[in-house]
């Protein structure tokens, strides 16, 4: 659109009549794109809105329908047809709103007076390999062939400073260093390559090139439907940095994404990987329906592969078959069947995911496992030493048992929690179990503490209560993670008279007391304080019971009492679950010395000791061991130890990764893409129909076979479609314009051979994108200056031949990156999870389910790289949004390039723009010991990598004198401008000159050529 | 042929200047320029338009559908004749039964057109001879995300144009001081813990950046980053600004990049804002009767009834499409009084609204729009009591309406069968009320279109047909 746009001012500026019509008439360059753009619509590939029953996209059925009689364009009817002057008989018809430009008629009558030669569609013929001739950069044969064709030279190569600047912002991301400039002051001979491989040497280059990757595969922090609440994928993220630092090959880097759980050797980083097919967009929403999302998420998935790897539009063929490409609606769902057998929940929150560990993280897993397994095989070892004992303790217990008969199991009416940290339910036997909620993170109110509110009747004249928490999970019968719980304070009320009646407890004894926090701390009158209450650490494996005594007997049986707990221990010191009895038996109602046994033990306890079998006997030892004080010391190790396991795996960085399920999910032909008609065929994962495929009998295709098709050397999309979009990483703009579409409706390439050849040696170096990249970047058309000439605008303004290069404004990212670099406030770390860094308050009000209020980091999160800020789907960082980073809701190709008030707005009064100048300012005041004109020289250097003009030191001294005169005036103005951020100021600076020098900073920031690689 | 290079390096810096400018034309606008098609394409009726979005779904058969003879089936379960086998939400879809629940609230009739309206909304009920009503909207989607994702951008799918980015794509903007589409939200008093709003709904997709909705902020800066640094005056940004406006010049002298110019014009064009934006905000100046008709919310910033003064304040300003998104209407449960809370926080405020632009004569020029995502179910989500009843999403009919510019007055269009279930005529498709607002503001909506992904990308995806009935 860019280019006719231009056309059609050409022709009414200067009468001129476009590019000429070739010579020689070219389909796939000249024709295709009209016969796309205006009949394949109705006279194409699908067959459900085929009109007139004339296909124009096969050059047999076009003749044998009379469209077209090679060589008589006057006895074609297609001709005739765009030339009418009928309404009725036009094409395209006027309600399609598509007219014919004059130049476009002359192009296919001229076609079909040389024959009307058809051609398959460029992208999908195997590329061929142009011959090169011996010692030619390959790049610059076939750039400058094409120049000289269109009677164009290449531009001379730019300068050091400017080349330096543009291979750190493109292998980088970052501006250099003065220190590097110095280094690189000369390029001449070998040092040009020197500078490429220490570059791509750094750990940034990884970081540079994770940018547009995961555009592609549309990487974020967030599930993006509804409540867009986070899912855990950043270590995906550093798996793709990782990946291009270590150079993996293209051809392995496809294969771990799609299949790395399938691949034979898999490992943590295949599995990571392949986090990649988790990427895409869920919902937790209250109400989906499975099969819609189900059908949502497979088209998400096919769409994904045909934009990152294949370059097609394949979500054209969900509801019907592609009109403009040869993708019918069976290839589509064919696709979508290869990720049938992913496990995952199709509503819902995800899976925490797999844990991901570093080389010290599995050093220090590996030690808590020994240390456990130790633990664990010394308690259970055998112990005769302890025989007696045991004896002494199963007469006790037995006795125990058999008074537990005068206790009444309680029926609870209700349970609650008061914070809803836990999740408390009475179940239907009677026990009240609770379990932590799972998003008691993202809620404010969450403090680790919570109170149990439960009802029940008691029977008439009860004298005690017995509270039993009951182990039936692990790690104890605690919820916090070392099994423990503590109870700060147990009340019973009664409504009486419209108001909560007391019932007082005489006395509260236990089974158990963990030292320091005896049962008697339960009835204190004290509910809020950490330290004060029954707890039972060294005895968490077996169930435990509180027993209050009641002051009076209770004479209500009709009345419903509350029992309410607190547990005010924060970490989650509840208890799991609980069972209430009464009893009416009279007073002293005192706790046994030993807990009461569970009912199996209880069974074995009964039966005789003689008639007790082995693993009965093996049992009682265990539930010896449980309680017996002489190895009260070992259980609190133990426990402890799984406490250390649990913690280190709750903190442990985890990713969701694919893992193959056995039982597949069905997938069927939906007819229009509708998820409610069932009455589709069933179909298979198979490959698309129409591109050249390897035969596979006797099994099932799976995403492993999906992966390698895609980066075999027979599929002629993929190394093109990658190589067409490298091109525009470091030329601004691919050799086929549209980066999401080499199909019908795309551009065939300005250069062909080139992004052949290109694809063709990528394939052959085996899938080596380094070397792509060197071969690239070491060529003059890279090298060239982007500065252009009145000519070479006229003769391609929108310098889509290379014959210089192009200047454009940086990413996202990289403006953030670029400032925090110049201010020296950048933490170059690599990886980790995604941080925080200044965001305006209540940016995220509009969320829900839950709330949540962005928390900004603190110290080096708040200066990271742009790739790793949050990345929010529903409301992305606006810094990041003003400068086009996309919400990453569907694979992104192409970043609009814009220029809006937005961006000024961020550049001139976001925090991190504000802080990074007033940082940068410190600077040029502390590491630059000259006058004013010498420091603002130094921060030029700084900022742009060149000495600024006589004019431009004026003007910046100017505005510094300017600005200190005001400050003087106004010390209090300057105090509040260096608030802003979290650095603090160096003290021994003075603060009016701070100020001043802040706004000169904030102008060389601010500079288009600041945020422009040229 | 020298000066016809001179040309083409003029007409082409222009031309991206242009494209990167929010300014005066949009993108397509511009192709009128040169002679591509052009908006709008025939005299508009409208040239700005304020929707008012009822984020959640409001109640129809509460508010603007009458189903009286509901009464006598109270309690029944919903007959299958008119449920039809439809699919339900997992939230009722579990349910035994499926209780027809009659509107608590009665319905009279307003102004000289008789419009039948609901007590909740006496003050739309006033100006009922201004609006009109649609009964008989449907819609594809039965959940909030995707559904109201399709009625702001015309697909399910994440990621597509918003209306407003679509007119400000195609018609460009008529203020040089303020963004051409700009957003305010406000929560709801009947359900303060409802569903959430995306960036989305006012995005701009694949089109050009500078089309996104700019949303204006209810606490801190109205547009985000709009202030200077503390410590920093006018005066001093100013100069600031002349200085990096020198070094740019400068740059663009030596080096010829026309979005050097570009980018001084964006710095200059975001100082603008940097006064037209409080000036707008600041309500200090409206005469007391004007607050009073807004009532007394009027003066709390960030609620609807602040929002809709500021809607008004930014068509007077001719701002060319403004939206209002109002949280909370989702009532599966205690709707009788939810509903309530919001019809309080809107009923007064919208009739305000449609008063005051008219007063002005605005209303001759200005599309108002009310509605929300889809309807509500006749049955009742939960238990049915006296005094209380909840609804379930209901796509396949709704009420919306509209007032002002090119629309007809007290009017209504489309009907429901008795249980507000079933459309029985003259339904209209999300489609086919884009299309139409397209139409109102000049545009043929066959013809605006973004080339994406190989496909002539619309608002009204292939389908879309126009309302005449509604049409003035």
């Amino acid at each position: 659109m860019r280019k006719s746009l231009l056309l059609i001012t050409l022709s009414s500026l200067a009468s001129a009549a476009g590019p000429p019509v070739p010579a020689r008439i070219e389909f796939n360059r000249d024709v295709r794109p009209i016969l796309s753009d205006n009949c394949f619509y109705c006279h194409g590939p699908d067959k459900g809105h085929r009109e007139g029953d004339l296909r124009l996209d096969l050059r047999d059925e076009a003749l044998k329908a009379g469209a077209i009689t090679p060589r008589k364009a006057a006895d074609s009817e297609l001709v005739n047809r765009i030339l009418t002057d009928d309404e009725d008989d036009l094409m395209p018809p006027p309600d399609s709103h598509k007219k014919l430009t004059p130049r476009q008629k002359e192009i296919l009558q001229k076609w079909i007076e040389q024959g009307a030669s058809y051609q398959q569609h460029w992208s999908y013929e195997k590329p061929v390999k142009a011959a090169i001739p011996a010692g030619r950069n390959p790049i610059d044969h076939l750039v400058q062939k094409r120049l000289a064709e269109i009677g164009l030279r290449p531009s001379p190569q730019a300068d050091a400073r400017t080349l330096v600047r543009r291979l750190h912002f493109d292998l980088l991301g970052l501006p250099p260093k003065p220190s590097d400039m110095a280094t690189w002051s000369d390029l001449s001979g070998k040092k040009y390559d020197e500078l490429v491989s220490t570059l791509m040497k750094s750990p940034h280059y990884g970081e540079r090139m994770a940018v547009a990757w995961l555009d592609q595969v549309r990487y974020a922090d967030t599930i993006g439907y509804h409540s867009d609440n986070p899912h855990n994928v950043w270590p995906y993220r550093d798996y793709v940095i990782r990946s291009f630092n270590t150079n993996k090959r293209f051809d392995r880097f496809t294969i771990e994404q799609i299949a790395g759980d399938l691949m034979p050797g898999a490992n943590q980083e295949t599995r990571v990987g392949s986090a990649f097919n988790r990427l895409l967009l869920s919902t937790e929403e209250g109400g989906a329906q499975a099969k819609d999302y189900e059908q949502r998420m497979l088209t998400d998935r096919v769409r994904a592969i045909g934009n990152a790897w294949m370059g097609q539009t394949t979500g054209c063929a969900q509801c019907h078959d592609h009109k403009f490409d040869p993708i019918t609606m069976r290839d589509f769902y064919q696709l979508g069947a290869f990720f049938a057998d992913i496990k995952e929940p199709i509503l819902g929150r995800r899976e925490p995911g797999m844990m991901v560990l570093d080389a010290e993280g599995e050093k220090k897993q590996a030690d808590i496992s020994g240390r456990l397994a130790a633990l664990q095989a010394e308690f259970a070892r055998p112990r005769p030493e302890l025989a007696a004992a045991q004896s002494a303790w199963e007469r006790k217990a037995l006795e125990a048992v058999m008074s537990n008969g005068a206790w009444l199991p309680l029926k609870p009416l209700t349970a609650t929690s008061l914070k809803k940290n836990v999740n408390l339910k009475a179940d239907k036997d009677g026990i009240v179990r609770g379990v932590i909620d799972k998003k008691r993170d993202e809620r404010k109110q969450n403090d680790g503490t919570d109170t149990y509110m439960i009802t029940a009747r008691l029977p008439k004249g009860a004298t005690g209560i017995r509270l039993d928490a009951l182990k039936e999970k692990s790690p104890g019968i605690g919820l916090a993670s070392n099994g423990n719980f503590a109870l700060s304070e147990a009340t019973l009320t009664v409504a009486r008279n419209q108001k909560q009646e007391k019932l007082p407890v005489l006395l509260a004894s236990a089974t158990f007391e963990q030292r320091g926090f005896p049962a008697k701390n339960t009835i204190d009158g004290i509910s809020d304080q950490k330290l004060n209450g029954w707890a039972v650490l060294g005895a968490t494996g077996a169930d435990q019971s509180l027993y209050l005594e009641l002051a009076s007997p209770h004479d209500d049986e009709k009345a419903v009492v509350t029992f309410t707990l607190s547990f005010a221990h924060d970490g989650n010191h509840e208890i799991a679950s609980l069972r209430l009895s009464a009893t009416t038996a009279r007073p002293p109602v005192r706790a046994p010395d030993i807990a009461l046994p569970d009912r199996e033990v209880a069974a074995i306890l009964r039966t005789p000791a003689d008639k007790r079998s082995d693993p009965q006997r093996k049992k009682l030892a265990e539930a010896y061991r449980q309680i017996a004080p002489e190895l009260a010391a070992l259980r609190t190790k133990l426990a402890m130890t799984e406490k250390e396991k649990a913690d280190f795996e709750a903190a442990a960085p985890k990713c969701i990764v694919s893992v193959s399920d056995t039982s597949k999910r069905t997938v069927r032909i939906l007819p229009r893409g509708n998820w409610m008609d069932e009455s589709g065929e069933v179909v298979k994962a198979a490959l698309p129909g129409y591109l050249p495929k390897p035969k596979v009998e006797g099994r099932d295709l799976t995403r492993l076979d999906l992966a390698q098709w895609l980066v075999s050397k027979d599929n002629p999309l993929t190394a093109r479609n990658v190589m067409n979009r490298l091109w525009k990483q470091f030329f601004g703009t691919g050799l086929s314009k549209v980066l999401d579409d080499l199909g019908a409706q795309g551009e065939p390439p300005v250069n062909p051979a080139l992004l052949d050849w290109l694809a063709c040696e990528f394939m052959d170096s085996g899938w080596d994108l380094q070397h792509m990249i060197r071969l690239i970047v070491t060529s003059h058309a890279y090298r060239q200056v982007s500065t252009s000439t009145r000519e070479l605008t006229a003769a391609d303004p929108y310098n889509r031949e290379c014959a210089r290069q192009s200047a454009f404004r940086l990413d996202a990212e990289l403006v953030r990156d670029n400032a925090l670099s110049i201010a020296g406030l950048l933490v170059p770390k690599v990886g980790g999870p995604s941080v925080k860094p200044y965001q305006p308050e209540k940016y995220w009000e509009n969320l829900n389910f839950p709330t949540r209020e962005w928390q900004n980091d603190s110290g080096e999160g708040l200066y990271r790289r742009g790739l790793y800020t949050w990345w929010q789907r529903t409301f992305l960082h606006p810094s990041l949004l003003a400068f086009d980073a996309p919400s990453r809701e569907e694979c992104t190709a192409e970043r609009n390039r814009s220029n809006i008030p937005q961006q000024a707005l961020v550049l001139l009064n976001d925090p991190t723009y504000v802080e990074a100048a007033r940082t940068f300012a410190a600077r040029i005041l502390t590491e630059c010991n000259n006058d004013n004109a010498g420091r603002i020289e130094w921060a030029v250097q700084q900022a742009l990598q060149r000495q600024p003009t006589a004019e431009e030191s004026k003007t910046l001294s100017m505005l510094y004198n300017r600005q200190l005169a005001d400050y003087q005036k106004e010390p209090a103005a300057a105090e509040a401008l260096l608030k802003t951020g979290a650095t603090p100021v160096s003290p021994g600076l003075n603060k009016p000159e701070l100020a001043a020098m802040t706004h000169v900073a904030r102008v060389l920031l601010n500079l288009h050529e600041t945020i422009t690689r040229s | 042929m020298k000066a016809e290079s001179f040309q083409l390096q003029d007409a082409l810096n222009r031309r991206i200047f242009l494209r990167n400018s929010a300014s005066v034309a949009g993108a397509a606008a511009l192709g009128q320029l040169m002679g591509a098609p052009a908006f709008p394409n025939h005299a508009p009726r409208a040239r700005r338009i304020i929707y008012l979005f009822q984020s959640g779904a409001p109640s129809q058969m509460d508010l603007f559908d009458p189903k009286p003879q509901m009464a006598k089936h109270r309690g029944q379960d919903l007959p299958e004749s008119i449920r039809q086998g439809q699919r339900l939400t997992t939230m009722t879809s579990g349910q035994k039964s499926f209780p027809v629940a009659p509107s608590m609230f009665k319905f009279a009739r307003h102004g000289r057109s008789g419009m039948e309206l609901s007590e909740l909304i006496p003050g739309i009920g006033g100006v009922a001879d201004e609006i009109c009503l649609i009964r008989s909207m449907f819609t594809e989607a039965i959940n909030h995300d995707p559904a109201i994702t399709f009625c702001q951008t015309g697909s399910q799918l994440a990621g597509r144009p918003s209306i407003g980015a679509w007119l400000s794509y195609g018609l460009g903007s008529l203020n040089r001081d303020l963004p051409a589409y700009v957003v305010m939200t406000s929560f709801g008093t009947g359900r303060r813990d409802d569903q959430p709003l995306y960036d989305r709904l006012w995005g701009s997709g694949f089109l050009p950046t500078q089309h996104q909705g700019v949303r204006f902020r209810n606490s801190g800066d109205p547009v985000l980053y709009l202030s200077n640094p503390a410590g920093v005056d006018r005066g001093m940004r100013r100069q600031m600004l002349d200085e990096l406006a020198v070094l740019n010049e400068k740059d663009f002298q030596k080096f010829g990049d026309p979005e050097t110019s570009a980018r001084v014009a964006q710095y200059e064009m975001a100082f603008r804002m940097q006064t037209s934006v409080p000036d707008l905000v600041d309500i200090s100046r409206e005469p007391r009767h004007v607050l009073d008709m807004y009532g007394p919310d009027v003066s709390r910033p960030g609620t609807y009834a602040a929002n809709c003064l500021l809607a008004r304040r930014l068509a007077e300003r001719d701002v060319r499409c403004i939206q209002l998104f109002h949280m909370g209407w989702d009532h599966h449960g205690g709707l009788p009084n939810a509903i309530r809370g919001q019809c309080q926080d809107t009923d007064r405020a919208t009739a305000a609204l449609i008063r005051d632009l008219g007063q002005r004569g605005l209303l001759d020029d200005t599309l108002v729009v009310w509605g929300g995502e889809f309807g509500r179910t006749i049955y009742s989500q939960g238990t049915l009591t006296e005094t209380n009843y909840g609804r379930d999403h209901h796509p396949r009919c709704y009420s919306l309406f509209l007032a002002g510019a090119g629309v007809k007055k007290g009017h209504v269009h489309g009907e429901t069968d008795d249980y507000s279930y079933n459309i029985v005529r003259d339904g209209v498709h999300v489609h086919d009320l884009n299309a139409t607002l397209l139409h109102l503001l000049g545009i043929h909506h066959e013809r605006l279109n973004f080339k994406y992904q190989g496909l002539d990308m619309r608002l009204t995806g292939v389908a879309g047909n126009l309302v005449k009935g509604i049409l003035a």
